[in-house]
């Protein structure tokens, strides 16, 4: 059966049996990344095409569907008139901060994409402290933010920045604890250790009550570091216009928004990796038949699948809750969420030293 | 107690997330009753007293009943309509006054239905159009009478 991993190592012998290594490494690094930058291109037209058609479906309206067939050409069309559009600059900006800004929040979230296993054998760096590489890395996207807001010269934009920050600050925190119930049920940071352990059954089945807490704190903590409704207290378009993009216009603009629906993807992946099992088909106990027709099913449709099923939960959040007040927001991670994922570390703990996991 | 205090704010927070949550899905998963008006294709039928524009009554005959009185242009609060009458000569040798030209401002028009209220002869009313967008706004001073149309008889 042809897959993914074979494409790429025969890829990789057909380069290097006429090149030397130096140039293979080169080549294949060229590819990975015109490979992220067209994942990003197609993320960003299918992602807000979703958005757009879940929040239609959810409010009984129609949604997008005049460009194309039934809609489907608008988020392109979108693009184009965003391409076409001049990429202001505010008088009293720093000019130098203000289009760096965009640019460091994309970066961070190509960064973000490295350790993410797509199928078996077919993940850019195969690094052995996967979940502390992204939780890190993760957190440099809020200086993009503040960036953003600072250089923009804007009191609302300041305001939003400001808020985010503090937001995503706090998120980390729980975020964080969430992820590590995964590693110590796992013993290792490897995304490939951590995706290998789920074989037999998903986290998220297989650790009981912990892995259960502990996948809610982490969709609610995501949620509130993308910045997305109902915490999108950093945009809150009715009373900051748009936060930290106020003054953003054109291409600047677009990147920003294509920023935050990968990053919407990306954590959700990392949540599909920890929680869902990544490519690990489904399992179910001792059924062998049913068992081997989830094994015909690619990795990286089950993979894939997984983390769309994860951005709707995310999409059905916002377009169902109310955005919450600052103090409710802070309320929510240190007097809920944070004792809450402590509580749970503690009961993980338990659960790992006993042995109480399959 | 405060810890059954605070699993229970907990408890409760999730319930009524999840009820919400459920409604929204039913309305996702059962997309058939549709709030959607798709405009230009689908006209919708406005209701009987909706307020377009003022347009004046005429009939078969090219007749209207307007007496050219100016109740209407008294009425109306901001000058959207103005009155030209002349004097006509009646078959009996008597002078009479007649409305000679109704202009109405649609620019200036709130739709108050104030004119409508005022007309003592029924001769105006409000039409259910309302697409009055124009590529220059002289297009929008309208003079209602048609042209060659008389008072209708009996109307004083």
């Amino acid at each position: 059966m042809i897959s993914i991993e074979h494409i790429s190592q025969a890829l990789h012998e057909t380069l290097s049996a006429s090149l030397n290594a130096t140039l293979v490494l080169l080549i294949e690094m060229a590819i990975a990344g015109v490979l992220v930058i067209g994942l990003f291109a197609v993320l960003g037209l299918v992602l807000v095409f979703m958005e757009r058609k879940v929040s239609a479906y959810m409010q009984i309206r129609l949604g997008p569907n005049r460009v194309g067939y039934k809609g489907f050409a608008q988020t392109a069309a979108d693009t184009l008139k965003l391409l076409i559009k001049e990429g202001l600059t505010p008088d009293g900006a720093d000019k130098f901060l203000f289009n760096l800004a965009p640019l460091l929040v994309i970066v961070v979230a190509m960064l973000i994409m490295a350790p993410i296993a797509f199928t078996k054998g077919f993940q850019l760096w195969d690094i052995n402290i996967g979940v502390l590489y992204v939780s890190a890395v993760s957190s440099i996207g809020v200086i993009g933010i503040l960036m953003a807001g600072w250089a923009s010269n804007n009191k609302y934009s300041l305001l939003g920045a400001m808020r985010s920050g503090a937001q995503i600050v706090s998120y980390e925190l729980s975020a964080g604890l969430s992820l590590i119930t995964i590693v110590i049920f796992t013993g290792s940071l490897s995304i490939n250790d951590i995706i290998a352990s789920q074989q037999n059954g998903w986290w998220i089945f297989k650790g009981h009550i912990p892995a259960l807490i502990s996948f809610v704190i982490f969709i609610i903590a995501v949620t509130a570091e993308t910045n997305r409704a109902p915490f999108d207290l950093a945009e809150a378009e009715s009373e900051l216009t748009a936060g930290f993009h106020t003054e953003y216009s054109g291409m600047k603009f677009a990147l920003f928004f294509l920023a935050e629906y990968v990053n919407i993807f990306i954590v959700c992946a990392i949540g599909a990796t920890l929680f869902l099992g990544g490519w690990m088909p489904f399992r179910v106990g001792n059924l062998e038949a049913v068992n081997r027709v989830f094994d015909f099913i690619p990795g990286i449709v089950w993979f894939f699948g997984k983390v769309f099923a994860l951005i709707f939960l995310i999409m059905w959040f916002r377009w169902t809750f109310p955005r919450l007040r600052i103090d409710q927001l802070l309320n929510l991670e240190w007097k809920y969420l944070l004792p809450i994922a402590m509580f749970n570390l503690l009961l993980t703990t338990i659960f790992a030293i006993m042995g109480w996991h399959f | 107690m405060f810890l059954v205090e605070y699993i229970k704010t907990v408890y409760n927070a999730c319930a009524s997330l999840l009820k919400g949550m459920r409604m929204t899905g039913y309305y996702f998963f059962n997309h058939k009753e549709i709030i959607t008006q798709q405009y230009p294709d689908v006209k919708q039928e406005l209701p009987e007293r909706f307020r377009g524009e003022v347009v004046m009554i005429h009939d078969e005959k090219n007749e209207h009943r307007c007496t050219g009185c100016t109740a209407c242009e008294l009425a109306c609060p901001n000058a959207t309509i103005k009155i030209v009458t002349k004097m006509e000569l009646q078959p009996d040798g008597k002078k009479k006054k007649a409305l000679d030209t109704f202009v109405y401002h649609l620019e200036l028009c709130t739709m108050c239905n104030l004119c409508i209220e005022a007309c003592p002869t029924g001769a105006i009313k409000m039409a259910q159009t309302f697409e009055h967008s124009v590529f220059d706004r002289s297009q929008l001073t309208k003079k209602l009478n048609a042209p060659g149309s008389k008072l209708m008889e009996g109307v004083e």
